[in-house]
């Protein structure tokens, strides 16, 4: 029974890291740069989500809602104001510059004209937690919720990608950058709509987490988005269910070091998987080996 | 070219905004005023704790100044924000002995602040008193080093006993911050005074300072059934804990230490911190002299009931002073001899100092009841 709860415990938290994982993954597929800032869009759309609920007294959905277009908006803009102009520049320039970022929207919101560096607490009424009793085991609601919203949204994701016209533009910027301009896709637009759809996922991920653990600060996307990193790495950079998968994973992980090892580990075990899967399987569980052309 | 030249402006002006950290401090007791340094987290997790701190400093300075200041000289509190970060709390201590030049700083406040800042004031023979820093270390680190409140062993005796004594607790589970001072000295002195007096710990388990979700070790446990589960951190990470506790259904009476004490508690931790109990320095229930005073006069000023980091605080603030005024000079030297021998009364109780520059000082259990703190009793060392 415990073991049971325990697995639930590391699917929410799992979920978490893989919706922001999924935003990780999406952006280095397209342009091939590791968005360090997105673990920062991540908080700052849970600091939109908190001033819809507690300004303007807003119930859950559209406070979700607000949450995910204010942190894509603001994605598209990182994107058009930092990459955009370094697009035809080597990765590591952008790769500066996306570290650059992150540390100016953590500072930056410390601002006291911004949000402050006092944490917030999100108010207790947008989703009352219920306790579920199946049997022995008792589940939060909000466990499932969010279970529930990460499988939606990253199943819509797949709807958008594989189904839509959009999607088969997005997979074939992916595949070849210049191939796609050459076929008439709009690669600036396609570039914008993927860090949107990757920051609005980040961003409903803060919005649930600041829902369930009713705390946000401006540091509180440094851990989360470095271990969404290492999931995106883990299933396999670029590839999307790979980001799923390895958020999955990388929350089950964390939750069962921290009850069968020692919960001194728990943040050390995410970079031994890290360090391991560089090792053994760098494109990672989902990943093909590809070689680099000529 | 143009690219460059604006490029080369705008190195130059990030250039000059480097110089503008540099201090423009004045000098500290040259003039006809007495500077004293405060490191206190004033934002960070805990402000809510250096905010309680900085109100009831300031109120201090406004009475001593009233009446006279130090020996005819105002007295002045200079404010340094640490962020409850180690890292900071150095900087911030360097910059007001280097640039401000005070004579003297009171705090830090949390014990991790106070363990790193210690030993530099220690060495720069600049008198630090901390009003609420309790693990034992911190005045290790040398003579001119104070506490004006009692320290980790004593608390986590008093909590052992009232669990195992009044509470009747046989078993005990502890859940803790592997990387904060005072967090994993109280659940180690809480462990071997609880054992001590009979009790069983069934579990104890840790997290990481700034975690967020405990539901991996709060399942682990829940399965030990514990009659007491005990939370010794800062009321922003308790409260936190609680609601995850409660909301897996386990049923034990929470404990905790004097990091409990903020009307932020309820804040974070909502109805689930109802029931608990901790151990704390004064109870603005007491109805002593000092007591009552201190809190009519903070309710003047500020129109709200002063918490125990306002109180003790203030305390330290004001064996500072009076041990000041009694040296009569502004040196190190005299002011750390001057403090050794202090005794006198304030709001939390009279105060002296034993041989380790520790206060001897009873201990308050509060209860936490129908979001309120309410005063259980008191126990003396």
């Amino acid at each position: 029974m415990e073991f049971l709860q325990q697995v639930i415990n590391g699917l929410a938290l799992g979920s978490v890291y893989a919706l922001i994982a999924i935003g990780y993954t999406m952006v280095y597929g397209i342009i091939g740069l590791i968005n360090f800032a997105h673990g920062d869009i991540y908080m700052m759309g849970a600091f939109f989500g908190f001033f819809a609920a507690s300004k303007f007294n807003l119930p859950f959905i559209p406070t979700l809602a607000i949450g995910m277009i204010c942190a894509a908006v603001l994605g598209v803009a990182i994107e058009k104001i930092a990459y955009k102009p370094l697009r035809n520049s080597p990765k590591l320039s952008l790769l500066i510059t996306a570290i650059g970022m992150s540390l100016l929207l953590e500072n930056g919101s410390r601002l006291d004209f911004i949000f402050g560096p006092d944490y917030r607490t999100y108010p207790s009424n947008l989703l009352p937690s219920q306790i579920i009793k199946i049997g022995a085991l008792r589940l939060d609601s909000l466990h499932l919720i969010i279970i529930l919203i990460s499988i939606l949204l990253a199943a819509l994701l797949q709807i958008i990608v594989f189904r839509t016209k959009v999607g088969k533009a997005m997979r074939a910027t992916s595949f070849d950058k210049d191939a796609a301009a050459l076929m008439g896709i709009n690669i600036d637009n396609i570039i914008s709509i993927t860090f949107a759809i990757g920051s609005a996922l980040a961003g409903a991920a803060g919005v649930l987490v600041g829902i369930l653990y009713s705390r946000i600060d401006p540091y509180m996307g440094i851990m989360p988005g470095l271990k969404a990193f290492i999931a995106a790495v883990l299933g396999g950079i670029g590839i999307i269910p790979g980001a799923v998968l390895g958020g999955i994973i990388m929350g089950i992980a964390e939750t069962f070091t921290k009850v069968y090892i020692s919960s001194k580990l728990s943040d050390a075990i995410a970079f031994a998987i890290l360090i391991v899967i560089l090792l053994i399987k760098p494109s990672g569980l989902l990943g093909k080996k590809s070689n680099v052309k000529v | 070219m143009i690219k460059k030249k604006i490029a080369l402006a705008i190195t130059l002006a990030m250039t000059l905004g480097i110089f503008s950290g540099c201090g423009t401090g004045s000098g500290g007791s040259s003039s006809d005023e007495i500077d004293i340094g405060v490191v206190t987290p004033l934002t960070g997790s805990v402000a809510a704790f250096g905010k309680s701190a900085r109100n009831g400093l300031d109120l201090l300075q406004t009475e001593i100044n009233d009446k006279g200041g130090i020996n005819g000289k105002k007295v002045k509190f200079i404010y340094g924000d640490d962020e409850n970060k180690p890292a900071s709390a150095v900087n911030v201590a360097q910059k007001l002995i280097n640039d401000d030049k005070v004579v003297a700083i009171v705090g830090p406040l949390t014990s991790t602040c106070a363990n790193s800042v210690a030993p530099i004031l220690e060495q720069d023979k600049i008198p630090m008193v901390t009003g609420t820093g309790t693990n034992p270390k911190i005045t290790q680190a040398g003579d001119y080093i104070f506490r004006t409140c009692f320290i980790d062993p004593f608390q986590g005796t008093v909590i052992a006993k009232f669990a195992s004594g009044d509470l009747k607790a046989k078993t005990a589970a502890i859940l803790y911050d592997n990387g904060n001072d005072y967090s994993k000295g109280l659940a180690d002195n809480f462990q071997k005074s609880f054992e001590k007096a009979g009790g069983k710990i069934l579990d104890s388990e840790t997290y990481n300072t700034n975690d967020q979700d405990f539901n991996a070790q709060l399942t682990k446990i829940k399965n030990e059934n514990p009659d007491v589960l005990l939370a010794p951190d800062y009321y922003s990470t308790v409260g936190m804990i609680a609601k995850q506790a409660r909301a897996q259904g386990i049923k034990s009476t929470f404990l905790g230490g004097d990091g409990w004490d903020s009307s932020d508690l309820f804040t974070v931790g909502g109805d689930a911190v109802n029931g608990a109990y901790f151990t704390d320095h004064y109870s603005s229930k007491d109805t002593s002299k000092e007591v009552t005073t201190f809190i009519d006069s903070f309710k003047k000023k500020y129109k709200s009931t002063p918490d125990s980091m306002a109180a003790l605080n203030y305390d330290a603030g004001k064996v500072l002073v009076q041990s000041i005024q009694k040296a009569g000079k502004t040196d190190g030297e005299s002011i750390k001899n001057a403090l050794k021998s202090y005794s006198g009364t304030v709001v939390s109780g009279k105060i002296t100092f034993d041989k380790d520059r520790n206060a001897i000082k009873a201990a308050v259990i509060i209860n936490v009841k129908n979001n309120d703190f309410d005063f259980v009793k008191k126990v003396q060392p």
